[in-house]
Order: C-alpha cells, then structure tokens, then sequence
C-alpha cells in the first residue's frame, strides 16, 4: 500500500512528487509513457511567466507569482538553466492603451513587482526589432525563460533520488475508492493508495470523472510552434506578446534558454487528447501573426514546429485540492498557461496538503540539491581539459549541432530515471535539437544507445511504445 | 601550439583532393581533420557506381572512388586526425578541435582549406505538417542506416524531394525489399540528375509526381501514412488533390546546405544563393589564405567536380604558402548574372592571377531549353554556347580562357547570362 500515488510525470506531477519527497511516505509516480515530461510539460512556451495577466484573485494569479518568486532558487537547487529575461506586452495602437493599462493594473493587483508601462522610445531601445508600429509596452522585468524540459527531468531525478518510485509505461485505466483507499487499475496491475493525486494534464478531468459527481471538462487546445535557428538567438531579447485577446495570450516571439527563438502558440481547441499534430493552417497563421509584434522575423530560419496541448479547464481556472465527495482524491486539474511557472507552487501546495492529511513527517535524509547532465561549455579550459583526460568520452562529439558529446550522452543514459530513447537524450542533452534534426547523430546515438542499454538496435524507439527506429535488417528476408 | 603550413577541415572527396594537391604543389606540412572514423566522407556510403567517370574515365562505386584518392594521401603520408571535431576558427587561423586521444586541442595554420561538405535540409526546415513520430528520415541518414549498418528504417516508403540522394535510395529501398509507393516532388521539375530518374525511378517503375508535396503525416508513435497534394504555381496545396498513402517511412530529398558554421563562425563572407563563401578565381574566401571548395562551397552533382574544385584549391593554398603567406595587391572584377544564372564561383576575379582556364560554374533558376550561355567581358561576348536544356538540378560550367583576359586589359566587369536562340 503507497501512501500516495501520482498520475502523471509531466511538470506538475513530477513538482508534486519531489516536494512529498521531504516527507516520511511511500510514494510512487505512475507514468503511461516511457519517460516524464512527454505530454503538455514537453510542448509550451517555455516562459516564466511574471503573473501579471492572470485575473486578480484567482488561484491561477497567487500561483504564478509563487512560481516565479520560487523559480530562481529551485533552478539553482536543481542545476537547470533559467534566465529572468523580461517580458513585454506590446500595444500597437493608442486605441488599445486603455487595454494596456488593465493589464498593468491587474498585475500590480497580483502583486507583480517591478511592473511598468514602457513608451516607444524606451521599448525601442530595449527591444531593437519591436516593431515600428509598436507605441508603448507593460514591461515585467520578473518574467524568464527555462528549459521545460529539465525543469521536470529534474524535478523528478530529485524526488527519485529522495525515495520517490516512478512506474513509468503505466497507463491508469480505472480507479475506485475500497473502504479509506484508492485502488488503480493498470494493465500491469493494480495499485494500492492511501491517496491519489490527479496530476494527468490533458486527461485530468477523466480521472476527476470517474471519482466524483461534480464533473469538470478539459478541453485539449492545441498550439503550434516554430523554432528558429540559434543563429537568430538575438533577434528577440524579451519575451514579447501582443496584447492577449480571447484566446488565450497570443503569439509570442522570445529567445529560449538554449539560445534559439520560439514563435507560438496558436490557440485551436481540438477534440483528440493525443493530437498534437501541426496543421498548415495552424502554422501559416502563426507566422502571419508573430509578425504582428517585431519586424522581419527570420521565420525562414525554421528548424522544427511542433504542437503541444493545454488542459483547457471550462473556467479557465486551475483546480487544485481535494475533490469533496472523493477523500483522498487530490486534483490538479486544468494546469494549463501558467502551469509551467506555477507547478513549484503547486508542488508546495499539495505537499503541504498531504503533509497535514496524512500527518506526515520530516525525511531526514531529504537533498533538495541535485546536479545535471554536465555541460562542458560551462567549465573552465583547465577543467575541461582534466574532464578530458580522465574521460575520453567527451571529447568524442556525437551532435554536431550543439556540439555534444559521448560523455553527456553517458552521463544522461546512466543518471536516476535515465534516458531510455533518442526523445529522452534529447531532453537531457540537446542532442539532434539543432539545425540539423538529427540527422547526423541519429545513428551514433544509436549506437550508443544500443550497446549502453544492452538491446538490440531493433528494439531502439523513438519515444517508447511503438516508435521503434528501424524496422529490421537488410538481410531478415533473405 | 602546433604548427601546419595547411589544414584541411573535412577527409571527404574534397578534402582529400586538396591534400593531395597541395602535397603536389610542393607544401608537405599539411593536416586533414576528420570528424567521422573513416576518411572519405559521404562517399563511404555511396556504395551504387557512377562515380569517377570524369576523373578516371570509369565507373567507380562510391568507396572506390574514395579509395583512390585514400591511397594518394596515404602513399604521400599526408596527416590525418580522425573522430576530430573543429569546434572553431579564429581569423588568425587558429583552429580549436577536440577528440578522445587529443582532448581539445589548438593548430595554428598557415593556410585553410574548407571542405566540411553540407547537410541534408530537415523535416523541421520544410515546416510539414503532422504528428512527428518515428519513421521521418532524410535520406542521407536512411542511405547510411541501409548501406553502412545493414538496417531497414522502413517497408514501406514514401519519398518528398527528388534530390539525388532520394533516388539513389528510391531504388536502393527497393532493391532491399521496400516497396516505394511515391515520390513527390514540390517544383515542377526533378532536383535530381536525369540519368538517376531514368535509372532509380523509371526501371522500377516508382512514379514521380511532379508539384506534389506532402501535407499531413500520420501516426503518433511510428509513421502510418502520409498525404500528398498537388500544388500550385505559388507551390501553395490545392485543397481536394489530396491523396493518402499508407506508409510506415517518409524519406526527405529536399535539398542540401553548405555546411558554413565554422565559416561564419571566423567571418568568411557567405553568399545567400548558395549558402557558401564567396570566392575569388583562386578559391579563396574573403579571408585570405582561407580557401573553399566541394559542396560547402556550392552544392555539386558530381563527385568528380568536386575533386577537379578542391584540387585547384589545394593547389592555390600551397601557392599561398610558398609566397610568404602574404596577400598582395588584388585587381578584383567581379562576375554578374543576369537571365537565368542564379550565381557563379568564382564571383570574383583578378585576371593577373589566372593561369591557363578558369573554369566558372553556375546554376540557372528553372528549366530553360534552347538558349545560349553567353559570357561578355564588358561589352564583348566572348563565349555563345548552345544548350537544349539547362536544369537547377544540373550544374552548369564555362571555361575563360587566359587569351580572354589578355584581349581585355581594362576589363570592369564579366556577366554571365543565357540568351534566346
């Protein structure tokens, strides 16, 4: 019997679960892909958002702010990248002033500090290609960039590190209360808990459903994105949005922490939890629109769009806690825009929640500090050269691209809750993000892959499941 | 530090006809950096023949042809670093590389030759639409999985682009058991040879479909399907042409890039048509004693081209360093194009340094058919050559000749163009 169990390994889950591994309890992550941070957590913004545009007084507002006054610790703490890059909401008529003005009151209702309306001159001077149309801008110096990606990788090795069991290839296909616990039914069999916390993104309110009468809808929004080549790492240098319309908070142009640019998100509500496929439409109309907020986007330099999906609650709100007629129950449902910013939040909160229900007490053996894939760009020469000497491996450059090496490829593959295919290198590393897709190192890293897992080449996937790489051998029919 | 009178960046076809070259030319003080564990390049997975019938007036497979030239860099015991990664180069021409025996390491060179080759352009470049499951390669990486790893990506295949490579492997998935339903290409004419249509495509009978692309991938883990449409004249789909393909592989052949990182990295001046250096009449990048030839410098069809390119690049970087490393005076003419050339390398030229023929290579824009290459010096044409068809997809060359040169002291200006029979 666990004392808690959580679905879902994307950014909230993987938040929850680390802030529980402060406790005394048996907890375990249960995960339907191979790997964590494979649904809305792997497909956003990639922004911190500084918290000025969710509506005053709403759980969405307290959150964000929490998050972002938490991020800088917890990326320090989690050795991850994260830059307070600043965030501009540019108004591109006087007619919209008054707009503009809203949001920087609502901001300062949400308690965003250092927020201020910014006029032409200076925007311009911040913001070199902000476009000619552009008359004035709320500027929030708190807003960030960070790598989403090792936000949840992280998260989740910590809390793996701390105790915290993670059952991943794991899909909950039904769930019902026994007596004072929960009972999870998966395909590898069923999961005894004390609690459940519901954290399944896209597919939370069908987990919400089967356990209580007052039913919540998700809907999946689709957004499409386009990543541009490092070479345009300075065409943007804060986060830059247009003033937010119905559909959420429209299209952004930001540099990303990795020093590439990303333009999105549309905002297409779809009918299909896994349709995260672009659409030309979907794409034609982002760069249409990013061209809105800069001049001259350097959209050719493309080198891969990709849509992900927000868990659009009916109410845009998010709903965390737990479920009234369901005890034991906890949500954390409708964790869309700013989920990502709010989950350290949200980790608090429910780990605070679950301290107090089940009277939890402290793991005395709790690391809050964990270290990343190492990064040899970060080192010194004289260090790089030892780290040469004593492994070899990294002087052998797998990615051309962002230049990185076997060791990293090692040092991702052999960590806690490693990386088990090219998708989970990826996230870990960067290998093949770069301007060429991977088609260079896809066969090294596969190679490596193969011979470091012990499996054959064949048995190699892309992202688990049934993404499997080659289909056989040249000879297999012969 | 160590010291090399020459670095070469990149053990291909280039690469290694510029050793040899330079080695002739009288500079033995050279180094060839190689990132991959084999010197040869691309051509180590070329394994169908075709190549070298220019060069050696046979017909050589990929690896042979690779090997020819090998074996004259090794019978002149030309250093080589393999698995070596340039990470970057200075305009001081020091070249910062890294690999397992070395660790990081520094050469300061006396000359440069650039010969890293180009890349395939991507799936995430072309900007399909779709899931992004597994299943996508670039042909290339296909060629190397199939031919150099004995894998099958795929069964059944789809093909975007008709880029030589995505023939090549239209015939050669099919030869290992694939069936290749399609091949779709965006422009309304081939990128690829003719000789590879006929021979890859029509004698197994893969149809061509020429203002197609692909509009929709399928499948959330491994590709199930794809769709084509036609398109129109602005290459934009037209809704109802629609056709699905069950599929579990879509290879790309959609064109290649000069691989110009490292040159940029250093300020080489790159030329936006062809995504390479700009170079002089002695190869030369607009940093001097830098050279560039092969397929970073524009992209060839022929390997043997690239062998004829790098030679003479080879052999002027030797020249470079047997002079004292020292630019001298230069009396730049440039190239134009006008009418259908879309570029020429070189696109300058200083007439004192010619010797003998220069050759001058291009590409034209679209498929012209009954025109003339003209080259006027000035106001006078000295070249009118009849071609019943110029293609993009295939290279273009004329020779100036030194007598050209000598008639025109106070040439301004060459224009290269195509003119109406």
């Amino acid at each position: 019997m666990y004392d808690i169990v959580i679905i879902g390994a994307g950014v909230t889950g993987c938040s929850v679960a680390r802030e529980l591994s402060r406790y005394n309890a048996k907890i375990c992550v249960v995960e339907k892909e191979e790997d964590v941070c494979c649904g809305t957590s792997k497909a956003n913004s990639a922004i911190v958002h500084a918290g000025f545009d969710a509506a005053a007084g709403s759980l969405m507002a307290k959150l964000n702010l929490i998050g972002n006054l938490m991020m800088n610790d917890l990326a320090e703490e989690l050795d991850i990248p994260y830059r307070q890059n600043g965030s501009l909401v540019v108004c591109l008529s006087e007619e919209d002033r008054p707009n503009l003005v809203k949001l920087y009151e609502n901001g300062l209702k949400n308690g965003v500090e250092q927020l201020r309306i910014i006029e032409k001159e200076e925007l311009q001077a911040l913001e070199p290609n902000i476009s000619p149309d552009a008359v004035a801008a709320l500027y929030a110096p708190t807003g960030g960039i960070i790598c989403p990606f090792t936000l949840t990788i992280a998260l989740a090795e910590n809390a793996n590190t701390n105790g915290v069991e993670f059952k991943f290839d794991t899909k909950v296909t039904g769930l019902h209360s026994v007596k004072d616990y929960w009972v999870i039914e998966t395909p590898n069999g069923s999961i005894e808990t004390k609690c459940v916390v519901n954290a399944a993104g896209v597919y939370s309110d069908v987990f919400h459903n089967m356990v209580s009468a007052k039913k919540i809808h998700i809907t999946p929004r689709r957004g499409d994105y386009c990543l541009l080549d490092k070479n345009t790492g300075n065409f943007a240098k804060q986060t830059i949005f247009p003033l937010p319309g119905k559909f959420g908070k429209g299209v952004l142009v930001s540099p990303t922490i990795h020093g590439n640019t990303i333009v999105g998100p549309t905002a297409i509500d779809v009918d299909n939890k896994g349709g995260t496929n672009t659409a030309a439409e979907g794409l034609n109309d982002l760069i249409e629109k990013a061209g809105s907020t800069v001049k001259d986007l350097p959209i050719r330099q493309v080198i891969t769009s990709f849509a992900g999906l927000r868990a659009h609650e009916d109410h845009h709100e998010f709903i965390i806690g737990e479920v009234e007629d369901a005890p034991g129950f906890i949500d954390c449902a409708g964790i869309e825009s700013p989920g990502l910013t709010s989950a350290p939040a949200i980790g608090k909160m429910v780990g605070d929640l679950l301290k107090d229900k089940l009277s939890l007490s402290p793991n005395p053996n709790f690391n809050g500090t964990r270290k990343g894939v190492l990064d040899p760009k970060t080192l010194s020469k004289e260090e790089y050269a030892k780290l040469l000497k004593e492994k070899p491996a990294y002087g052998n450059i797998i990615c051309r691209c962002e230049g990185i090496s076997e060791g990293e490829l090692l040092d991702a593959i052999h960590r806690p809750l490693g990386a088990k295919n090219l998708d989970g290198i990826k996230r870990r590393t960067r290998a093949g993000t770069g301007r060429c897709q991977a088609g260079f190192c896809t066969p090294r890293q596969m190679e490596i892959l193969s011979r470091e897992l012990g499996v054959d080449q064949s048995e190699l996937t892309k992202c688990g499941g049934k993404s499997k790489l080659i289909v056989g051998t040249t000879k297999d029919r012969i | 530090m160590i010291n090399y009178d020459i670095v070469i960046i990149g053990g291909g076809p280039a690469g290694l006809a510029a050793a040899v070259s330079a080695y002739d030319s009288g500079v033995h003080s050279i180094l060839i950096l190689e990132r991959d564990k084999e010197l040869g390049g691309i051509l180590g997975q070329c394994i169908h023949n075709g190549f070298g019938l220019h060069t050696f007036k046979e017909e050589l497979t990929g690896p042979e042809y690779a090997q020819r030239y090998i074996d004259q860099v090794l019978e002149r015991k030309i250093e080589y670093k393999l698995r070596s990664m340039v990470l970057e180069i200075s305009p001081e021409k020091v070249i910062t590389a890294i690999n397992r025996e070395d660790g990081l390491f520094e050469i300061q060179a006396g000359a440069i030759v650039l010969t890293m080759g180009c890349r395939e352009r991507s799936r995430g470049a072309l900007n399909i639409p779709g899931f992004r499951p597994a299943g996508v390669y670039t042909a290339g990486t296909a060629q190397r999985l199939v031919n150099l790893e004995g894998y099958m990506p795929g069964r059944e295949v789809v093909i975007l682009g008709s880029g030589d490579i995505g023939l090549i492997m239209a015939r050669r998935m099919t030869l290992e058991g694939a069936k290749v339903k399609v091949v779709a290409e965006l422009l309304p004419y081939s990128g690829g040879l003719k000789r590879n249509i006929v021979q890859c495509l029509n004698d197994f009978d893969i149809p061509l479909k020429l203002s197609h692309t692909v509009v929709d991938i399928e499948g959330n883990e491994r590709v199930e399907g794809v769709t084509i449409a036609e398109v129109d004249e602005k290459l934009k789909p037209i809704p109802g042409t629609e056709e699905h393909y069950t599929c579990d592989t879509l290879l790309l052949s959609c064109g290649l890039i000069p691989e110009n990182e490292l040159s940029r990295g250093m300020g080489v001046r790159i030329n936006p048509v062809t995504s390479g250096p700009y170079v002089n009449e002695s190869l030369e990048t607009s940093i001097p004693g830098v050279f560039a030839a092969g397929n970073v410098l524009h992209v060839h069809d022929l390997v043997d081209f690239v062998s004829e390119e790098a030679a003479a690049a080879g052999k002027n970087a030797a020249a470079f360093v047997k002079s004292g490393m020292a630019e001298g005076e230069r009396h730049e003419i440039s190239l134009s194009v006008e009418d259908g050339p879309r570029y020429t390398v070189p696109s300058t030229i200083d007439p004192a340094k010619v010797e003998g023929n220069l050759t001058v290579r291009f590409r034209v824009g679209k498929v012209i058919r009954n025109h003339f290459v003209c080259v006027y010096f000035d106001q006078d044409r000295v070249i009118h050559i009849k071609r019943p068809i110029m293609a993009p997809g295939e290279m273009e060359e004329v020779l100036l000749k030194k007598k050209f040169f000598d008639d025109h002291p106070k040439l301004a200006k060459i224009t290269v163009r195509v003119e109406e029979a």
